[in-house]
């Protein structure tokens, strides 16, 4: 690894099927050939779960994947720690195809390089929160000193301390999905794995889970997975996004890539609904041409967001602002008109290909 | 149009031949095997002897203070702690103390050995759909064969006494141990299962930490059910020799002594009525955790 910072193992998902059936692998070579999520169910009675899955998850950032009900978006999840076996194709983790892994290898692997936190929180109810977290390091044989010395660290962290004693059922649900958390944490997997893990929490715990994982994210620099149906939540946590549609990546990208060119109408109608201030980066806008480059008398650095830009831009009462890289060197500069402009259009698929 | 009317039914002749072949065969099974059979047995006639010798044997006042001891820390309910103490005493004013010592050793022999038998079997048949299809007609058929039946070939085979007596309780009273056993691990929560695999547990681990304590409130409900059925057993045992209340039920519906039946009987249901509410107390504080005490 390059980075030393970087905890996370890269996740390499190669030409990965899931057909559900009995007979599924009969069907992969048809599939291959085009046989329809539809066709494969009339005639042949068995389910495509995924069809043709590539995608290349780098080392400590936070790859979302984000599809409808339906899309196959849980049972991608699930086939990176092998919960559910594919029909064919590989996941290749540090070199190794999780796929061909024996039994007590699988076993190893699971304790070891991944933590899941689940939708539906999955504690044991007969248990506090405390021996919940636990429950990653004691499935591994630590002494239980370590095991409590490690949980009550993420306990605290998750914001829980003084809740140690209490059981899963007298937490609100935004309480116990951080005990969910703080269990996947204090297992200090390389690999954590997060199925819908907000989905279930009402917006304001949602933004608040969401920034807990932004910060953490900040110190312990997993790769993270990330599923979700909800596309603000993919831009807000997602380094790169992977669209999923009956079991088909549509898309795959940075968010900023997805909002400005939507591959498909289906992606486009999602993209109209976002707020684009929030997603697009003054990068993108910037003009070098046209504007003298000295009537920016504010600075928004690279990497800054359109809606934070018009607040510094507003606040200093400019209608100009100069764009500039961490070195402090010019990249361009920002007019009010342009900013407006990126964030009210909403792009369709077919302007930003005629573009 | 004979046929028709009187079913055709098998030569007299032939059947007579079977039922003798049968029982013939079976009487030479038992002069074959029944010593291995028995002396297969003999630890459990010692541990229910040992049993009953504890029962009978410790004066009245400690055995008042044991039980009431046991039920206060299964219940923690002073009422029920209570109940049980005025009942074993109204059982011992009414001269019934001996017969309901008896009852008691056999019940908990009962209920332990189909407890050590009943939830290995629950457990497997939870695992295996195929295991469940073969236990399952058999639980059926122990629930449902009149128990005088299968009196029949245990008093052919190891006599008449207190160990054929408890295979024929515990033949009654374990299906509904091994049946809740099966249901509660079947129940548990797919979500925490699948939690539990997904952090590498090994099948041992599954058991022990996810799947024996969520399904423990299903259990207890088994072990209570079981032990009512071990109960409702003791007067038919009483026929092959148990000793113990049901004793003198079969001596009153011989000589029509009402009075006589009716005492023993009701002796028989305040220490049913004393099992199950302590062991559905010690059940229900099983699931304290459940109580949702933050909406």
């Amino acid at each position: 690894m390059a980075d030393q910072t970087v905890q996370g193992a890269g996740i390499q998902i190669k030409n990965l099927y899931k057909i559900f059936g009995q007979r599924g692998s009969t069907y992969v070579e048809a599939v291959k050939n085009g046989m329809t999520k539809t066709e494969l169910n009339e005639k042949h009675h068995h389910v495509l779960g995924l069809r043709d899955i590539n995608i290349d998850m780098p080392a400590g950032g936070i790859q979302v994947v984000m599809g409808l009900s339906g899309s196959g978006k849980s049972t991608l999840i699930r086939h990176i720690n092998r919960l559910i076996d594919p029909t064919a194709g590989e996941v290749i983790i540090d070199g190794t195809d999780v796929c061909q892994m024996n039994e007590s290898d699988l076993r190893q692997f699971r304790r070891h390089k991944t933590a899941m936190v689940f939708q539906k929180f999955a504690l044991l109810p007969h248990r506090t929160v405390l021996d919940n977290t636990v429950y990653g390091l004691e499935i591994q044989g630590l002494s239980r000193e370590k095991q409590e010395e490690q949980a009550r660290r993420w306990i605290e962290r998750v914001g829980l301390k003084g809740f140690e004693d209490n059981y899963p059922n007298q937490l609100s649900g935004g309480m116990q999905q951080r005990v969910g958390l703080a269990r996947a944490l204090t297992n200090d997997a390389p690999i954590l794995l997060m199925d819908e893990a907000f989905s279930a929490l009402d917006p304001l715990i949602r933004m608040d889970m969401q920034t807990v994982l932004l910060d953490l994210q900040k110190e312990i620099k997993k790769t993270i997975v990330f599923i979700t149906h909800d596309l603000d939540e993919a831009l807000r946590l997602g380094d790169r996004i992977a669209i999923l549609r009956d079991g088909e990546v549509v898309q795959q990208g940075t968010g900023q890539d997805i909002v400005l060119q939507p591959a498909d109408e289906y992606i486009s109608s999602f993209v109209k609904e976002v707020n684009r201030g929030r997603v697009i980066m003054v990068d993108t806008i910037a003009t070098k041409t046209g504007v003298p480059a000295d009537v920016g008398k504010v600075t928004v650095t690279s990497g800054t967001t359109l809606e934070e830009a018009a607040k510094t831009m507003t606040d200093a009462n400019q209608q100009y602002a100069t764009v500039i890289d961490e070195n402090g060197k010019s990249l361009g500069v920002l007019t009010m008109n342009n900013l407006i402009q990126a964030m009210v259009t909403p792009i369709s698929h077919l302007t930003a290909a005629a573009e | 149009m004979d046929w028709f009317y009187s079913f055709p039914n098998m030569n007299d002749e032939t059947l007579r031949n079977l039922k003798k072949a049968m029982d013939e065969g079976f009487k030479a099974f038992t002069r074959e095997y029944g010593d291995i059979i028995e002396s297969f047995f003999q630890p459990l006639q010692y541990f229910l002897i040992q049993a009953e010798r504890f029962m009978t044997g410790t004066p009245w006042p400690i055995m008042v203070l044991l039980i009431a001891g046991i039920a206060w820390i299964a219940s923690r309910n002073w009422k029920i702690v209570a109940g049980t103490v005025v009942t074993l005493l109204l059982i011992g004013y009414f001269d019934m103390w001996s017969d309901a010592m008896k009852t008691i050793a056999m019940i908990f022999v009962g209920t332990v050995v189909s407890i050590v038998v009943g939830i290995p079997i629950g457990i497997i048949m939870a695992r295996s759909d195929g295991f469940q299809r073969i236990v399952n007609p058999i639980l059926d058929v122990m629930q449902t064969m009149p128990s005088f039946v299968y009196l029949i070939p245990v008093v052919m085979l190891l006599g008449i006494g207190k160990v054929p007596g408890l295979i024929a309780v515990v033949i009654y009273a374990i299906p509904p141990m091994i049946r809740l056993t099966n249901l509660g691990i079947r129940l548990v929560d797919k979500d925490v299962l699948e939690a539990a695999d997904a952090f590498g547990s090994s099948s041992w681990q599954r058991l022990k930490n996810v799947q024996i304590p969520l399904a423990l409130p299903t259990i207890m409900a088994g072990i209570n059910q079981t032990i009512m059925m071990a109960l409702a057993m003791v007067v038919i045992a009483s026929m092959i020799g148990v000793q113990g209340l049901g004793q003198p039920v079969l001596r009153s519906v011989n000589g029509q002594f009402f009075s006589l039946g009716l005492f023993n009987g009701l002796a028989i249901v305040g220490i049913a009525i004393i099992f199950d509410r302590v062991s559905q107390a010690y059940g229900k504080r099983l699931q304290k955790h459940q109580e949702v005490v933050h909406g």
